[in-house]
Formats: C-alpha cells, structure tokens, sequence
C-alpha cells in the first residue's frame, strides 16, 4: 500500500516540476536564441526517450512476468510498421490493437 | 479549411486533435484502473491526472511507488521520462513565444504529446498564421483530448479491477507510443538516435528505479546529435 503523504508528495511535485518543463521555453526563454548545441540534443528526445521507455516492455512484458510474448512482440511490430509506412497514428494503432486480439485469441 | 479568424482556428483544432480520443481512451482508462489497484482511491487518481496530465510519467512513477522507491528517485524519474515535454516547449516558442503569459502558462500545462504533435505539424504547414490563431489553434487541439483524459482516469478507477487480465490493456502504452514515435523519423539521425537509446535501454535494464532510462535517454540523444552533424559535415563537403 502506498503511503498517503508520499502519494501527494509525488503528485505535487511532480505536477510542478512536469508545469516547470514544459513551460520553460516558451515562458522564460520567449523570443531569445538557445545555443545550437542544445537544440541540436533536445530535437532527438522524443525520438530517444520513447523507444528506450517501450523496448524492455515489448522484449519482456510484465503482464507476462517478464516472459517474452509472440503476440505482443508481434504486435508491436505491427503498430511501428504501419505507421513506419502510412505516417497514420490511428492506423498504426488500431493494426497493433488487431494483431494483439488476434494473436492473443489464436495461440 | 482555410484558417481566417480566430474562431476558423480553434475549430480546426479541434478537428484535427479529435483522432487522438481513441488512443486517449484506453490510455486513461488504464492509469486508473492500475492506480486503484495500487491502492489509490478515485479522487486520488483523478488528482493524480488532473495534477500531472502526462501519461507516461504517471505511470512511471506509480509503478515506482509500488516498489517503494525513494520520493526524490521517483520524482527524478518520472520527469526523466517528461524530459521530452522541455524539448517541446522549446520548439513551440518561436511560435507562441511572443503571446500573453497567461496563455503561454495555459499552454505550458496542456502540453502533452498529440496536441505538442498536431500543432507543430500546422504551424510549420501555414506559417501566416497569426500568434492568436496560433494560440487558439492550439487550445481547440486539446480540447478533445484533455477532458477524455480525466474523464477515463475517473471511469478506469471506477471500473478498477472489473477489467479481466485477458484484455491485455498493459500493451495499450507500448502500442500507443510506437504508433506516435513512427512518423518522427524523418531523417537518418532520428533512426540512429532510437536505435541507440533501445540498445542502451536493453543493456540497462537491471539498473534500479528506471535510472537506466535516463542513461538509455541521453546517449539516443548524443547519438542523434552526433548523427546529424556527420550528415551535415557529409553534405558540405560532397561534391
């Protein structure tokens, strides 16, 4: 059981810290130049952090205890190839979606 | 729709941010229901959405707090994993940059992945727009995705553990986040700069409390940086 003053501790401070990030550039830095080496690592974060955050969850799902899964393996091969090729979130989504249902239902 | 007015803008927005309800969804759903069977009550989940309003780093932190991990380690990383939410505000700002704070704060709050995406994709599409279009277009974004996400939050911790195990909702984040990181990869830089960080993560694992992503995170990001200056320096000096 998580602990009640610890839970609002993390819920405070993490609302004010994720407010902090999103707001410092376009609150503090406005209209002024950042230096280009900065910019040149902060246009590679979403494309660094996503794929390093899913990769454990893809090889070794927890749902699974850590046992790697041919559905969902599958599936997440799916969802990156369709929106690899269509550039459509939706799509990706929902062919990822089917072959997790469908691979789930069949093995 | 050709943007004219303020009013054209919001409403385009809103448009173009209505697609994401689907991922939102099941997406909300999901943090409630986990945060209930974590121990949270309903208004405590629904808090936790409404605080925070960030997915991803609101279920890495919960899972960290179920394992007990020191508050400083969870906050550290949880915003890790918001990291990104920076690099979104810096590239908004030469857009809304020049708007009123108030709303530049409105915004700050309701930045989150699809109306940071959907936005930036306009803005770069029509750069005529006004800054108060800019503004408008982007709440209208938000629009349908925010009131989704706390309205599931608070469904999923209702419905709690009803949902059977079977439905396998634990794979709706990997899919959601493959299915929005795809069409980034514009250049050969993006591609080394994920290839990286998975590689790095896959060796980290072991690494307590998540850390491991904040390492796996930075050397995708050195990566990519390091990627785009060859390829620069590589188109210099071709004939």
């Amino acid at each position: 059981m998580i602990d009640k003053s610890f839970l609002w501790i993390v819920i405070i401070g993490l609302g004010l810290g994720s407010f902090f990030l999103r707001f410092v550039f376009t609150g503090l830095v406005g209209n002024r130049a950042m230096p280009p080496w900065l910019l040149r690592h902060l246009r590679y974060t979403a494309v660094a952090i996503l794929p390093a955050l899913v990769a454990p969850q893809v090889l070794w799902p927890a749902a699974t205890g850590g046992e790697t899964d041919i559905a969902r393996l599958a599936a997440a091969a799916a969802t990156l190839g369709i929106g690899l090729v269509t550039k459509n979130v939706i799509a990706a989504i929902l062919g990822g979606g089917v072959t997790l249902y469908g691979l789930l239902y069949l093995l | 729709m050709v943007i004219t007015t303020v009013k054209s803008a919001y409403l385009k927005g809103v448009a173009d941010g209505a697609p994401f309800i689907l991922v939102i969804i099941p997406f909300a759903s999901l943090f409630g229901l986990l945060a209930t069977e974590a121990g949270l009550n309903v208004f405590e989940s629904l808090a936790f959405s409404v605080v925070v309003i960030a997915g991803a780093a609101q279920f890495t932190a919960l899972q960290l707090m179920q394992e007990e991990a020191p508050t400083l380690i969870v906050l550290i990383s949880a915003l890790a994993v918001n990291l990104r939410m920076a690099m979104y505000s810096a590239s908004l700002t030469p857009y809304i940059g020049a708007a009123p704070l108030w709303q530049r704060a409105l915004a700050a709050y309701l930045t989150v992945d699809q109306s940071y995406v959907v936005s930036i994709a306009q803005y770069e599409r029509a750069p005529e727009m006004t800054v108060p279009q800019r503004m408008a277009y982007f709440f209208g974004t938000v629009t349908p995705i925010v009131p989704f996400w706390y309205l599931f939050t608070l469904i999923g911790a209702v419905l709690g553990a009803q949902v059977p195990e079977s439905w396998a909702l634990d794979f709706a984040i990997p899919i959601t986040f493959l299915a929005m990181i795809a069409p980034m990869f514009r250049t050969l830089a993006h591609v080394v700069a994920a290839f990286v960080a998975v590689v790095v993560s896959l060796l980290v694992t072991q690494v307590p409390y998540s850390l491991g992503l904040i390492v796996a995170g930075l050397a995708g990001m050195m990566a990519g940086a390091q990627a785009e200056l060859w390829l620069e320096r590589k188109k210099g000096t071709a004939p």
